[in-house]
């Protein structure tokens, strides 16, 4: 089997999924007690406009026939109409999902800069000051949920020290550059708005850090696991007996075979860093899904609804698939198995 | 001139929860320039622990070791970790027991040894080097050393890795050789091979070699002088032939007898007992516990007989008792 045909057949299997995930939640969306229609157009609405609507979304109709009418949508890029914003939920997604989108990279890159390094200096220091440093902050950051964190850091960056600011996405007299891809950070590149750059890395730079602070204490408690392991292990003593120098030790030798089983988890935790930005999006008022989300719940929005688990369940199966790809990547006995 | 290696009264203690551990107990010997020597003992007795020293690949905290070893009269502990990196895969090198354990196995074998080379100062550019692997791989009769080279261990057999292992030790033209049980964990016929592929080369190389087994049948057949270890301390020392016929210490001979036959009467003889416990070894002579020999006297350190022409037995019983006396003792 080639490697293509390996990303193919996750594919595959993915699309699986996702048309799983979109029956149940189709479901479930209208299942919740409460007329939509009726919601929608609030308690001025005459029964006539109600029906209209009903008519509109096709919530006359059998649920399997609703479902035929939102694949028909879906496969013309069309998730339909947002009862809460009046929108397309499409355009709602990218604009929101876009700023959840941004965080989340961010968090994740800082989880892998900063607790992947930790931990190998950690397994090299076993014991030492850097090892017990990396051990508090692990402890820290696992037992610590994202929005206590995310309050701690307002108080004391925000208020106390007022250094950085406590919401938003940018300050009112920043210029917003044009959408490209909706993440301020690199729109404000491509405009070549430096100004809006950094007022957008100030903004972003504490719900980050509060999102990605258990991811870190995570990744560095793995890593330092498996490093530790690889360490101990017979090929490393020999490359100490083959001159090997220290730190090519830490950063290749070891670290490679370690990345293995640690990348696995670090995915997961990836992807589940979506779930908790809802939290840390409602303590920095960030305008991302957590608002929306919760938003077309109360409302009701059964396509608001469907379209953000579509987004978010798309997001975890690609994490997960390019997950994957890195590790078989990092594995010969993956690789070469699927190339046989 | 001094000998290549000489390792003089080394000591090995381990701090432990239960207590100090004293695991070599004033250790000395010393391996000539071009030649072969074992040191022979149970698991456990501190053989494998021995040749890590020397290497400076002893890495526990809470390890305190004592004790000299010179390697070409240059002192290796005193001066710490900059002469033993100086030296590995340069002038001495190491091959490991298990070759499937010993080779990295997320790196290709190519990048391995072509490192090995580079770290050993044989070449500047990983291109020279890979020349240079080839050529080795040739050497000991690898015939189709492309393919190896781009392989990855788990691809290759056994046997095939354990000669990438006496490839990688003998590539930099090292003047010392540590062999840690070469070969016992593939089969008998492979590990028959391995042995007599590292004895051809290293004699072609001129290299010496410190060969660490417990197999007595290996002695025999590879080595030129022979070190008996029991529980951290040599108990007998003499060139093969010597040791072979005229064996010394109870523990020497109990091991001899040890030995599996084809010809001859009976089974082979187990000795009664276990390697004793490091944090309160035996007083005196470490062996007296399992000896059918013991005395009182043996509960001090045992005298040192020198036999002469390099036989050294470390027993209280080595002095005027007739070895006759010993086996119908």
């Amino acid at each position: 089997m080639s490697f293509g045909s390996f990303v193919i057949r996750r594919l595959g299997a993915s699309l699986i999924v996702l048309v799983g995930v979109s029956i149940l939640i189709f479901g479930i969306a209208r299942v919740i007690p409460g007329d939509p229609a009726r919601i929608a157009l609030g308690p001025t609405a005459t029964p006539e406009m109600v029906e209209q609507l009903r008519d509109r979304l096709h919530l006359n109709e059998s649920l399997p026939i609703q479902y035929w009418e939102f694949v028909k949508g879906v496969g013309g890029g069309d998730l339909g109409i947002s009862l809460y914003t009046n929108r397309a939920v499409t355009t709602d997604l990218a604009q929101f999902f876009a700023a959840t989108f941004e965080l989340v990279l961010v968090a994740a890159f800082l989880m892998v800069v900063i607790g992947v390094p930790l931990g190998v200096l950690a397994a090299r220091y076993r014991d030492g000051p850097i090892d017990n440093l990396a051990r508090i902050i692990s402890l820290l950051g696992v037992v610590t949920p994202s929005f206590v964190w995310a309050i701690f850091l307002m108080l004391l960056f925000a208020f106390l020290l007022g250094i950085l600011p406590t919401a938003g996405r940018l300050s009112e007299s920043a210029v917003v550059p044009a959408s490209v891809t909706g993440m301020m950070l690199i729109d404000s590149i491509l405009a070549g708005e430096w100004a809006t750059l950094w007022n957008a890395a100030i903004h972003i730079i504490l719900p980050a850090t509060a999102l990605s602070l258990s991811g870190i204490g995570q990744a560095a408690r793995l890593t330092r696991a498996n490093v530790a392991e690889a360490y101990s292990s017979q090929y490393i003593e020999m490359a100490r007996a083959y001159a090997y120098s220290e730190r090519s030790i830490a950063m290749k030798y070891a670290l490679r075979p370690a990345m293995i089983p640690t990348l696995t988890i670090l995915g997961l935790d990836f992807a589940a860093m979506l779930g908790n930005a809802f939290l840390v999006e409602a303590v920095f008022a960030w305008p991302g899904m957590a608002r929306y989300g919760v938003q077309t719940i109360l409302h009701k929005d059964i396509n608001g609804i469907v379209g953000t688990v579509l987004v978010i369940a798309t997001f975890f199966l690609i994490v997960n698939m390019i997950i994957d790809v890195v590790v078989s990547y990092l594995n010969p006995r993956i690789r070469l198995a699927a190339r046989a | 001139m001094p000998p290549l290696l000489e390792i003089e009264n080394l000591h090995l203690k381990f701090k432990l929860y239960e207590g100090v551990s004293h695991v070599l107990n004033g250790v000395s010997l010393s391996v000539e320039r071009g030649t072969r020597v074992a040191i022979v003992g149970e698991s456990g007795c501190g053989k494998s622990v021995t040749a890590r020293i020397i290497l400076g690949l002893l890495q526990q905290r809470n390890a305190t070791i004592s004790g000299a070893i010179r390697f070409d009269g240059e002192e290796m502990l005193k001066n710490g970790r900059q002469l033993q990196r100086r030296l590995r895969g340069r002038r001495i090198s190491m091959i490991f027991q298990d070759p499937s354990a010993a080779l990295n196995p997320v790196f290709t074998v190519g990048d391995q040894l072509t490192t090995a080379i580079m770290r050993g100062g044989r070449a500047k550019k990983r291109k020279e080097a890979y020349v240079l692997a080839r050529e080795a791989l040739l050497q000991v009769h690898i015939t189709d050393p492309e393919r190896v080279l781009q392989s990855y261990p788990f691809q290759l057999s056994g046997g095939l890795n354990q000669r990438i292992l006496i490839t990688m030790a003998l590539v930099n033209r090292p003047d010392l050789v540590l062999a840690d049980e070469p070969g016992t964990a593939l089969d008998v016929t492979v590990q028959e091979q391995t042995l007599r592929l590292m004895k051809n080369l290293t004699q072609e190389a001129g290299a010496a070699v410190l060969l660490i087994t417990h197999n007595l049948g290996v002695v025999r057949e590879f080595a030129h002088r022979v070190y008996v270890m029991y529980a951290g301390s040599i108990v007998e020392e003499a060139d093969v032939a010597t040791l072979f016929r005229d064996p010394q210490h109870p523990y020497t001979r109990a091991l001899i007898a040890a030995v599996p036959r084809l010809t001859g009467a009976g089974l082979p003889k187990a000795i009664e007992g276990v390697v004793p416990d490091y944090t309160e070894p035996p007083v005196g002579c470490r062996f007296h516990p399992r000896c059918g020999f013991a005395r009182p006297e043996c509960k001090t350190k045992p005298p040192v007989a020198d036999l002469g022409g390099g036989h050294r037995v470390a027993c209280v019983l080595s002095q005027g008792i007739e070895p006759k006396e010993l086996v119908d003792g």
